[in-house]
């Protein structure tokens, strides 16, 4: 198993650049997190590496490979993606959901099979939500509703997890929830990267940070590295108070005190 | 379980209906008489009635109503909206347009194919502007603006010819047919819609599986591997031909495309992708079933049955709503 390596990577709308030249990776075993003002670029940077947008230039490689743009289903199966806000517009039920997630391992007419049926099951157990199983998604409250939707990503078994804000909107219980699942599987079989706003999250459950700002990738590193003082002050436009508790690091953003 | 139960009453229901549809009309045969003619074997102005009049009848109702219900499920799940109906792509007021068009002109009293064939040309226009624009990377709010646009043009002109009609007679013409009706349709209506509708159902079919995914959003979907786009085009250019047809030989018949399938979801764990083909037969079924109604000898006239549908369809919708608002939300 090898990581994803993504290479000068370059992305403009009717002329406004989007994405200029980025080139990073994420290696098997890692949570990485995007982080960056409003309009940095970190959902097209995910989006782009999940071949939802045409980009100008650049390549996602695999093993050395590079991973056509044309073959979404050959993607399909390295990367998996949790949308932000992850929307579902049937009232249907949360096994089936979870199931869709093995889509891309079935052909047109295939049903699924005691593999699909225990992946599935793994997924709803990991996230806590066995309980679930059979109630319609659309009754569910927003954490339950999250996690499902991140079952339906552990159920495609891919590797690699690109998540959009995952822990937006949610209680401060199922964010640590959240990110600990996305730990977990990062430890187990793959990468994850994931675009957030809580500085906070950052410091403490990625391994490694990615600094975006105006389409440009301004540092990649650890996170106590990234979160220096200087690019809170020149990126963000924010100072931080910091402090440590039982070995974990704080951080809380303020204006300046 | 439930979609196995579901099927085979589907297929009881239709079996039935379509004896009863063949047996009632105007003359009332014996059932002995109706099977016997079906094989040409009865009195030979029972075999015409039968095998000349009322079977083609029966086919067109049944294959229109497919194309609706089909037509209506596959949009749905496309534009992710559950009210959705065939009409919103303008297609159906495009074939009506080039019906009354055929009207006003006088084609459709030199023969009587132009009418059909008009039709069929005007939503065979408006197909090819639609696809034009869906395979422009058009979002599907540009689907239903356009169809919008199309709906309305046509709409306007089919007014305006009715409103310059040569004689009331013709005018009288077009708005009878607008109201849709299977009556004295023939083999040759048949011979000339069914290519269309079942090209139609045929290209939406194996849209099924990318309908269920697309649930979560087109984002999504793409990167679970299906090709939103691919299937845009199929059920846009599916959707239009069958229902063109559709119109072109029984005119407008509202409210099957979208009330089938409401009707059907609940059956298949609400996947639109999954309730293709029910929504299909459940259609076909329902056209056969309301031309049964319109026929039927209590009345005095035949009632159009585009009437009967919207006049049954939107209470059973309105129903269906209450029913259902708790879990769409």
């Amino acid at each position: 198993m090898t990581g994803l390596q993504i290479e000068n990577i370059s992305f403009n709308i009717s002329g406004a650049d989007i994405l200029k030249n980025i080139s990073c990776d994420l290696k098997v075993g890692e949570v990485v997190g995007l982080i960056g003002p409003n309009g940095a670029g970190k959902s097209s940077l995910i989006r782009a590496i999940l071949g939802l947008v045409k980009i100008n230039s650049g390549n996602v490689k695999w093993g050395g490979k590079s991973l056509s743009f044309v073959d979404l289903k050959a993607r399909s199966h390295k990367i998996a993606y949790l949308a932000q806000g992850a929307p579902v517009h049937w009232p249907l039920s949360v096994e089936h959901i979870v199931g869709l997630g093995r889509i891309p391992h079935l052909n047109p007419m295939q049903t699924l099979g005691s593999d699909d049926v225990l992946a599935i099951d793994e997924a709803l157990m990991r996230t806590d939500c066995m309980h679930l199983k059979n109630r319609i998604v659309t009754t569910l409250s927003g954490g339950e509703r999250a996690r499902v939707l991140l079952a339906r990503v552990l159920a495609s078994k891919s590797p690699f997890i690109l998540a959009d804000e995952p822990v937006a909107s949610l209680d401060p219980a199922h964010q640590l929830k959240v990110m600990d699942i996305l730990k977990n599987h990062a430890k187990d079989k793959g990468g994850v990267m994931v675009v957030m706003h809580d500085l906070n999250l950052a410091l403490r459950y990625c391994d490694r940070l990615i600094l975006l700002d105006d389409g440009n990738l301004i540092d990649q590193g650890t996170p106590d590295v990234i979160l220096s003082d200087e690019n809170l002050s020149n990126i963000f436009e924010i100072k931080a108070s910091r402090w440590s508790q039982n070995e974990e690091n704080f951080i809380v953003p303020h204006k300046g005190i | 379980m439930i979609k196995k139960y579901f099927y085979l009453i589907l297929l009881v229901l239709l079996v039935s209906l379509s004896f009863f549809s063949l047996k009632f009309g105007a003359v009332s045969l014996s059932w002995q008489d109706t099977i016997l003619a079906l094989f040409g074997e009865a009195e030979p102005t029972t075999n015409i009635i039968i095998r000349e009049l009322r079977f083609p009848r029966l086919l067109l109702a049944f294959l229109i109503g497919s194309g609706l219900g089909i037509s209506g499920a596959a949009l749905q799940g496309l534009l992710r909206n559950p009210l959705a109906d065939p009409g919103i792509l303008g297609v159906s007021a495009a074939s009506g347009l080039g019906g009354v068009i055929a009207v006003y002109y006088g084609f459709a009293s030199l023969f009587p194919l132009a009418l059909p064939l008009m039709a069929i040309f005007f939503g065979g226009l408006a197909t090819l502007v639609l696809v034009f624009i869906a395979s422009r990377e058009a979002s599907v709010l540009t689907l239903i603006l356009a169809g919008l646009a199309i709906s309305s043009i046509a709409g306007a002109l089919t007014s305006l010819a009715m409103s310059l009609a040569p004689t009331p007679l013709s005018m009288q013409e077009m708005v009878m047919w607008m109201l849709g009706s299977l009556e004295n349709r023939s083999l040759t209506d048949v011979m000339l819609a069914a290519p269309f509708i079942l090209l139609g159902i045929f290209m939406i079919l194996p849209t099924s599986r990318t309908l269920s995914v697309l649930a979560l959003g087109e984002d999504t979907a793409t990167s679970m591997g299906v090709n939103v786009k691919k299937t845009r085009n199929l059920i846009v250019f599916g959707a239009a031909a069958s229902v063109g047809a559709g119109v072109a030989v029984a005119g407008m018949i509202g409210f099957v495309g979208l009330v089938v399938p409401h009707i059907v979801r609940p059956f298949f764990g609400n996947d639109p992708g999954r309730s293709l083909i029910p929504s299909a037969l459940m259609g076909g079924i329902l056209l056969v079933l309301a031309d049964l109604l319109v026929r039927q000898p209590l009345m005095q006239a035949e009632l159009r049955i585009g009437i009967v549908t919207a006049l049954v369809g939107a209470p059973v919708f309105l129903y269906i709503i209450f029913k259902t608002r708790e879990s769409m939300r």
